[in-house]
C-alpha cells in the first residue's frame, strides 16, 4: 500500500488537548509540514503563547519556550538576536497578541525582527473562558459583553494586519481563514512565506490566521467554520497586506 | 588584570559584564542607570554581542528570558520603577530556572520618588520580588571596584545554580568615579561548554522545552521542593560578607552598599575617639549571613544598623540575632546619611551601653544561642526586639531608648523622643 500522507516530523506523536473543531490542531500541522519542508526543524525555536495554546510546547517536535501572556515577540527577539541561525517563530492567540502584547507586537514588527509570527484570531478569549477579546466582533455574545459587544461599552474590534501595515519593518502581513480546505492550503502557502521570509533575512513577518472556538462561540463546529466566513471574513478581510515583493512593502 | 581605571560605577559594572562574557543585553532607560545600557550599546556590539534598546522594562526582561533559554550569558538593568515592571519576568526565569544577571541601581521610592540614591528595594530584592516561592541571589557592592567585578560572580552563581543573580547597588554607586580592577580573567563565550538545556540549533538531538508551569497534580509542588533544597545549599555555601574592627567591639554597626560605606566612616571617628565600634557588611543580602551575625551577637551585645531605608534590612539582622543582643536602628529612608550623623548615633547607642554597665560580663551566663527561638518563653522573638524591655533574664538592662530612631524631620517637629 502506497502511504499518501502521514503526521509530520515538526509535530510531536501524542493527543493534543483542543475541543472539537477548534482551529488550532490545523494551523499546529501547517506549521510543523512547513518546517518539515524548509528542512528547519532541527533549528527552529518556537515560543508558546499563554492561553489555549499554551502546550504548544509540547506538541511541535522543536525546541521550544513558554513565555509570559503577550511577550512572544520579545521573548523570540531574545532568542533571534542571541542565535541568529535559528528560525523563531512565535505563536499566539489574540488575546496574547492584540490585547496585553500589542506593544511587542508593534515594536517588534517596528525594529523588523527576523521573527516568524503564527497569529490565531478566533474573536475571543478561548482557555480562560470565553471572555471578550480586541478582536470580538460586534454585538457578538462574549462572558464578559453577555449582551453582546456594545461599541459604547467596549470599543470597536481591532483589525491587526491593518494596523500593522503602515509599519515599514513589517515586511510580510497576510491574513487567511482555515474554514475550509481550500483556505486551508492558502493559509499553509502563507505560514511556508512567513519562515522563508526569515531563512532568507527578510524581517518581520506575520500570518493572521481567522479561526474556530466552537466552544466559547456556543455553536457546533460547522456552525462555526460557518461564522467564520459569514461573520467575521466581512469584518477582517483576507488578503496580504505588506509582501517584500508588494509595492508598498519593505523588502 | 592588574591595570587600575578610573570608571562611573555604573560603566564599571557594564564592563565588568562584557568580561565575564555577557554577549546579550537589553533594557530600557531609566535614571540612575542610563550609563549601563549607553556602555552597552557600543560595547557590545564590538565584541559582537547584542544589544537592544526594547520598548518596555517588560520587554526588556522578556527578550533576555529568550536570550538566557539559549545558554548566552545575559544582562539587563534597571532602576526601582523599572525592576517592578521586570518582575513578572524574573520569577518566570526563576521558574523556569534560567540563569541571567541583572542590575537594580536603586534610586527613591515608592511611586515615581526621586532619583537620588536609596535602599527602599531591599525587601523586594531579598524575598523574591515576583509571584510565586523563589529567590534572587543578591550581591551588594559598596564600591566601583565591587561593582566591576560582582558581574562575574553573579554570571558564575547564576549558572551554578540555574537562576537569576543581581547586584543590588544604587544611584551614589552606579554614578560616582572611583578606581576599578578586574580581578578575573576575560571570558571567551566562545570556549564555553554546552549546558544540555540551551535552547538553539538541535542537529539530531531531540527537542528541548523551556518552561516555567507544571499543570500535573503533585508535580509543580516537587519541582518547588527542588528548588528549595537548591535554595538551602546556597544559604549554606554562598555567604559573603565583610567585618572590620569586630574583634574588641562592644557597638558593631551592619550595614551594606552605600551606607556601609558611610558608617565605616564613622566608625572610624568613634576609633578616633576610643570607642569600640566594629562593621559587620554583608555582601550577599541573599544568601543572608546569619549564622555570622548570630554567632557575632554571642559576644557583642549591641548592633547599630544604618540603612536607606525603613527599617526593611533591619528585620533581616532582627531575625538572624533573635532576640541575643540589642539591634538598634537609624533609618533615612529617602535620604543619604553623613557619616558625622551616624556618628552621633553611634555615640549616643555607645552612652547607653556604659550606663547600662558590663553587658558582656551579664551575657556570658549560660543561655540559649541557637538560630532557632527559644520556643519555652512563647514570646515571639520579633516582639522582644521591638519591645523595650522584656528581655529575656541575663540581662539587667533597661533600656528605654526606642529601637526606630526618627529620622530629622521628625526630630525638628519636636516633642517626639
Amino acid at each position: 500500500m502506497e502511504l499518501l500522507n502521514k503526521k509530520p516530523a515538526g509535530l510531536v506523536d501524542m493527543k493534543m488537548h483542543y475541543c472539537p473543531g477548534c482551529g488550532h490542531g490545523i494551523v499546529h500541522r501547517l506549521v510543523a509540514e512547513s518546517m518539515d519542508e524548509l528542512g528547519i526543524r532541527e533549528r527552529t525555536v518556537g515560543v508558546a503563547p499563554v492561553g489555549c495554546s499554551v502546550f504548544a510546547d509540547s506538541y511541535f517536535n522543536c525546541d521550544m519556550i513558554q513565555g509570559p501572556h503577550g511577550r512572544g515577540p520579545a521573548i523570540a527577539t531574545g532568542i533571534k538576536r542571541s542565535k541568529p541561525e535559528c528560525i523563531v517563530f512565535s505563536y499566539q492567540g489574540d488575546g496574547d497578541l492584540a490585547s496585553i502584547g500589542m506593544g511587542e507586537t508593534i515594536h517588534s514588527a517596528a525594529r523588523s525582527e527576523n521573527i516568524t509570527i503564527i497569529f490565531i484570531n478566533n474573536a475571543i478569549y478561548g482557555m480562560t473562558g470565553g471572555q471578550m477579546a480586541p478582536t470580538t466582533l460586534v454585538g457578538q455574545k462574549a462572558s464578559t459583553c453577555p449582551a453582546g459587544r456594545d461599541t459604547k461599552v467596549n470599543g470597536f474590534p481591532i483589525k491587526v494586519c491593518e494596523l500593522l501595515t503602515p509599519l515599514e519593518g513589517a515586511i510580510y502581513l497576510e491574513r487567511t481563514s482555515i474554514h475550509n480546505a481550500q483556505h486551508v492550503i492558502k493559509t499553509k502557502k502563507a505560514i511556508k512565506k512567513a519562515f522563508q521570509n526569515q531563512i532568507d533575512g527578510k524581517g518581520f513577518s506575520m500570518v493572521e490566521v481567522l479561526s474556530t472556538c466552537p466552544t466559547n462561540w456556543g455553536m457546533t463546529p460547522l456552525d462555526g467554520a460557518k461564522f467564520v466566513a459569514e461573520k467575521m471574513m466581512p469584518l477582517y478581510p483576507l488578503g496580504v497586506f505588506r509582501s517584500p515583493e508588494k509595492e508598498g512593502g519593505a523588502n | 588584570m592588574g591595570e587600575k581605571i578610573l570608571m562611573k560605577g555604573n560603566e564599571a559594572m557594564a564592563e565588568g559584564a562584557v568580561r565575564a562574557g555577557c554577549r546579550f543585553f537589553s533594557g530600557y532607560p531609566i535614571t540612575p542607570q542610563n550609563e549601563v545600557p549607553e556602555y552597552m550599546s557600543w560595547r557590545l556590539p564590538e565584541v559582537g554581542g547584542a544589544f537592544i534598546q526594547a520598548e518596555s522594562e517588560v520587554a526588556a526582561i522578556n527578550m533576555i528570558y529568550g536570550a538566557a533559554a539559549t545558554g548566552i550569558r545575559s544582562m539587563t538593568s534597571s532602576s526601582s520603577p523599572g525592576i517592578s515592571l521586570k518582575q513578572e519576568g524574573i520569577s518566570y526565569c526563576a521558574g523556569a530556572d534560567l540563569p541571567f544577571f541583572f542590575a537594580n541601581v536603586v534610586r527613591g521610592g515608592p511611586g515615581l520618588g526621586n532619583i537620588a540614591a536609596s535602599q527602599g528595594d531591599y525587601h523586594q530584592s531579598v524575598r523574591g520580588g515576583g509571584h510565586g516561592d523563589y529567590r534572587t541571589i543578591v550581591l551588594a557592592p559598596n564600591s566601583v571596584d565591587e561593582m566591576g567585578n560582582f558581574p562575574m560572580k553573579c554570571f558564575e552563581l547564576a549558572e551554578k545554580y540555574r537562576m537569576p543573580a543581581m547586584i543590588l547597588a544604587d544611584g551614589i554607586l552606579g554614578q560616582m568615579m572611583e578606581p576599578v580592577e578586574f580581578k578575573f580573567e576575560t571570558v571567551d563565550p566562545k570556549s564555553r561548554k554546552e549546558k544540555g538545556w540551551e535552547l538553539g540549533v538541535a542537529s539530531g538531538r531531540g527537542k528541548r522545552i523551556v518552561k516555567s508551569y507544571d499543570l500535573r497534580e503533585n508535580e509543580l509542588e516537587k519541582i518547588n521542593f527542588i528548588r528549595m533544597k537548591k535554595y538551602q545549599e546556597i544559604e549554606a555555601r554562598e555567604v559573603l560578607y565583610e567585618t572590620r574592627n569586630c574583634q574588641d567591639a562592644d557597638l558593631v554597626i551592619v550595614a551594606y552598599g552605600t551606607s556601609s560605606r558611610i558608617a565605616s566612616a564613622a566608625m572610624k571617628m568613634a576609633r578616633d575617639k576610643g570607642l569600640k565600634v566594629g562593621l559587620f557588611r554583608p555582601i550577599t543580602l541573599w544568601p543572608f549571613p546569619s549564622r555570622e551575625l548570630a554567632k557575632m551577637a554571642e559576644k557583642v551585645k549591641n548592633f547599630l544598623v544604618v540603612e536607606m531605608s525603613m527599617g526593611q534590612f533591619v528585620q533581616d539582622v532582627r531575625l538572624a540575632i533573635n532576640g541575643q543582643a540589642v539591634v538598634d536602628l537609624y533609618a533615612r529612608p529617602a535620604g543619604i546619611p553623613a557619616s558625622e550623623e551616624v556618628f552621633a548615633e553611634i555615640e549616643k547607642v555607645y552612652k547607653k551601653i556604659k550606663k547600662a554597665g558590663p553587658v558582656k560580663k551579664a551575657a556570658a551566663t549560660p543561655r540559649p544561642r541557637s538560630v532557632q527561638a527559644p520556643v519555652k518563653k512563647s514570646k515571639p522573638a520579633a516582639k522582644k526586639t521591638a519591645t523595650k524591655s522584656k528581655t529575656p533574664k541575663a540581662r539587667p538592662v533597661k533600656r528605654s531608648t526606642p529601637n526606630v530612631k526618627r529620622v530629622k524631620a521628625a526630630k525638628k517637629k519636636g516633642g517626639r523622643k
